[in-house]
């Protein structure tokens, strides 16, 4: 794909966003701090996002369990940086990077095998059904919150950020915290990954013909389920991972996180268009930037900002940023 | 008369037959037969929810979409009663007000929601009614000055239907003819009303278009109907529904608060029963109302026995505690729409058909 090809008006709609309300703001540097902020948030949010739509796309799977894995990552890291007291408490940075990494890592493995489980119990029953698909996925959701709730119990957990990544860095007159970059560069990260896999590969080939025309794909003689399956259990791996560094952004877990961030993602896939993952960024950007403008500006309002958003974007085109083919 | 009264939409089933009746007769003498203040909220419970729940499904069941708002609309009719009757006093005006107003921002909200989300697709329409109702829900809690927060309003309403009121001073049968026998019988007219009306909508030619587009979308187009149209109207109506078993709620609670009517338990609620009872029968949301209500308040005393006698076992007496209520109410769900698609009145209407072969 040249550049030419690429559709790049809505990648404009995050830097308008960004400049629209530079105005309202009173000082560059709120500007700046809110601005990266909403970056990193966005940047969480794609993480989560990408798995959903891909698993959506791939086998119009409509999965509203999705949010389970979220919750799950974000527990299991409690977990585990609880257990390493003395390398989060240490204020070396590459100390703290290397209790923070095993955490991640843990809870992707963990949710990855929540995913496998879940795809073959609950969502390969009802292939093709999306009544069912919506209704069992849900019950899904309120059974992994509720087994949560027994594992961890259903109070608040303090997640607190390591020593090293507390705090921020002064860039002029604008304070950064030092997390939302580090949440900035991970995202950026994963979408490279995500990107060289899908365009560079073999299986991102497959997945990307699949999300096109699953039957073509299948008449070729490729298993297009197998290739689901692993997209299903990635895409939990990264919701777990997302899941991590939400709570590190928020700096507390409750087991109804997955559900409240569950919305978020609704929204994010909406805009970006079901089984788009570069819609996808752009709608977890524009939305992270628009919770955290609302949210210094008129914080009653902020509940519905995003969903005015999306009503926006989708008067501009129904079918999201990125519409994706035969859907 | 009577075939017309449930417009020709008969139980055809004898076993359906007798417990509709059976359910209509105790829910009709319910102070008389179940004497006691917490049996008398079981029957009112049963009441609303049998509104609520055939309301939902004229979407799910009907029209085969799902909402996650439906709780939503019921909150705003539980609050258009509170909000009212907490400023403009113990009126029947305060009551009036209250519902019109209610049912005016749910035929808004619905419309707007409704025409938006379907008009694409309606797969989006489950996603954006999430959204909207969580939004909803932080709203409530948030404007405390007009919804009292998280604590909500309590409120008084007319003198007849507060509990302090006697119609006359001997017991009648064995009770008091109070203002909560009356605010009961209230609430039964209504729900009968609502639920014959609910049957009359199901059964008219336009519910026959609704059954069309949950079984074929594309067909039903082709012949002719503006499927968004019909699904639009569907989801208002609905959501009308809803809002009226949300006053009917604030009547008999005579409070209404984020939790009582909001909640996402009570979508949970909703949801299990319209499956349970069976997608796709009015009658079915009569019946799993009724059972499962009863149910609720029996098995959670049953869950604590079962947690207490399982103390010795910490992961099991944690997995029984009636906290954890919503697990299984969440297992029991998942079961159902696979093993039980087609709910207990399904069941009996296919059991009903092989006898007759």
């Amino acid at each position: 794909m040249s550049l030419r090809d690429i559709d790049l008006k809505p990648l404009l709609l995050v830097p308008a966003l960004a400049l629209a309300v530079l105005p309202f703001m009173g000082s560059p540097s709120t500007w700046l701090t809110l601005t990266v902020a909403g970056l990193a948030m966005g940047m969480i949010i794609f993480i989560i996002a990408s798995g959903l739509t891909l698993v959506f796309g791939l086998m119009d799977v409509l999965n509203f369990g999705h949010g389970v894995f979220i919750a799950l990552g974000a527990f299991v890291a409690t977990s585990v940086l609880g257990s390493m007291g003395d390398w989060t408490g240490s204020d070396e940075l590459w100390r703290n990077l290397v209790a923070v990494l095993p955490a991640m890592l843990v809870a992707m493995a963990v949710a990855g095998a929540v995913g496998l489980a879940f795809e073959r119990f609950i969502v390969r029953p009802v292939y093709g059904q999306h009544l069912k698909q919506i209704l069992i996925t849900m019950g899904g959701m309120i059974i992994g919150e509720e087994l949560i709730k027994v594992i961890w119990g259903p109070q608040q957990i303090a997640l607190p950020l390591p020593e090293a990544l507390r705090g921020g860095i002064y860039l002029g007159d604008a304070a950064v915290e030092k997390y939302r970059l580090l949440a900035v560069v991970v995202g950026a990260l994963v979408f490279a990954v995500q990107v060289w896999v899908l365009s560079r590969t073999k299986i991102g080939l497959l997945i990307r013909a699949g999300v096109q025309d699953r039957e073509m794909v299948e008449s070729l003689g490729y298993r297009i389920r197998r290739v689901f399956v692993g997209v299903f259990v990635v895409g939990s791996a990264l919701a777990g991972l997302g899941g991590v560094m939400w709570g590190l952004y928020q700096q507390n877990v409750v087991p109804q996180m997955g559900a409240q961030v569950n919305v978020l993602i609704f929204i994010v896939i909406i805009i970006g268009g079901l089984g788009s993952t570069g819609g996808a960024l752009i709608g977890a950007l524009l939305v992270g930037l628009m919770a955290n403008y609302t949210g210094f500006l008129a914080p009653k309002v902020a509940l519905f900002s995003n969903i005015a958003l999306m009503v926006a974007i989708l008067l501009w085109r129904p079918q999201g940023v990125y519409p994706v083919a035969n859907r | 008369m009577l075939k017309r009264l449930i417009s020709n939409d008969l139980p055809r089933s004898r076993v359906l037959a007798v417990l509709l009746v059976a359910l209509l007769v105790a829910l009709a003498f319910a102070p008389f037969i179940f004497p006691g203040v917490k049996a008398l909220n079981v029957a009112a419970k049963v009441l609303i929810f049998l509104v609520l729940v055939a309301s939902f499904d004229l979407l799910l069941g009907y029209t085969g979409i799902v909402s996650f708002a439906h709780t939503m609309f019921f909150g705003i009719g539980a609050y258009g009663v509170a909000i009212a009757s907490n400023h403009l006093g113990p009126t029947w005006g305060a009551l009036a007000v209250g519902v019109l107003g209610a049912l005016g921002l749910t035929l808004a909200l619905s419309l707007a929601v409704g025409l938006f989300s379907l008009r694409v697709r309606a797969i989006f329409f489950a996603m954006i009614t999430l959204a909207v109702a969580s939004a909803f829900q932080t709203l409530a809690s948030q404007l405390s000055e007009v919804t009292g927060g998280e604590d909500g309003l309590s409120f008084k309403l007319p003198p007849v239907l507060s509990p302090s009121f006697e119609l006359f001073e001997n017991p009648v049968l064995g009770v008091m003819v109070d203002g909560k026998l009356i605010s009961y019988y209230l609430l039964f007219a209504v729900a009968l009303c609502l639920l014959l009306a609910l049957l009359r909508i199901v059964n008219s030619p336009f519910g026959r278009v609704l059954q069309a587009i949950r079984e074929n979308e594309f067909r039903a187009e082709a012949i002719g109907y503006r499927v968004v149209v019909y699904r639009t109207l569907s989801s208002v109506m609905s959501a009308l529904f809803a809002c009226l078993a949300g006053a009917m709620l604030a009547v008999w609670l005579r409070y209404n608060g984020p939790d009582t009517s909001l909640s996402f338990e009570i979508m949970m609620d909703v949801l299990l029963i319209v499956v349970m009872g069976g997608m796709g029968t009015v009658y079915g949301a009569a019946i799993g109302s009724a059972l499962f209500l009863v149910a609720q308040s029996y098995l959670q005393d049953l869950l604590r026995l079962a947690s207490e006698a399982t103390a010795a076992v910490p992961t099991l007496s944690a997995l029984l505690s009636p906290d954890r209520w919503l697990l299984w109410l969440g297992v029991l769900f998942v079961l159902s729409v696979y093993y039980f698609p087609t709910g207990i009145v399904g069941r009996l209407r296919v059991a009903a058909a092989l006898r007759k072969r």
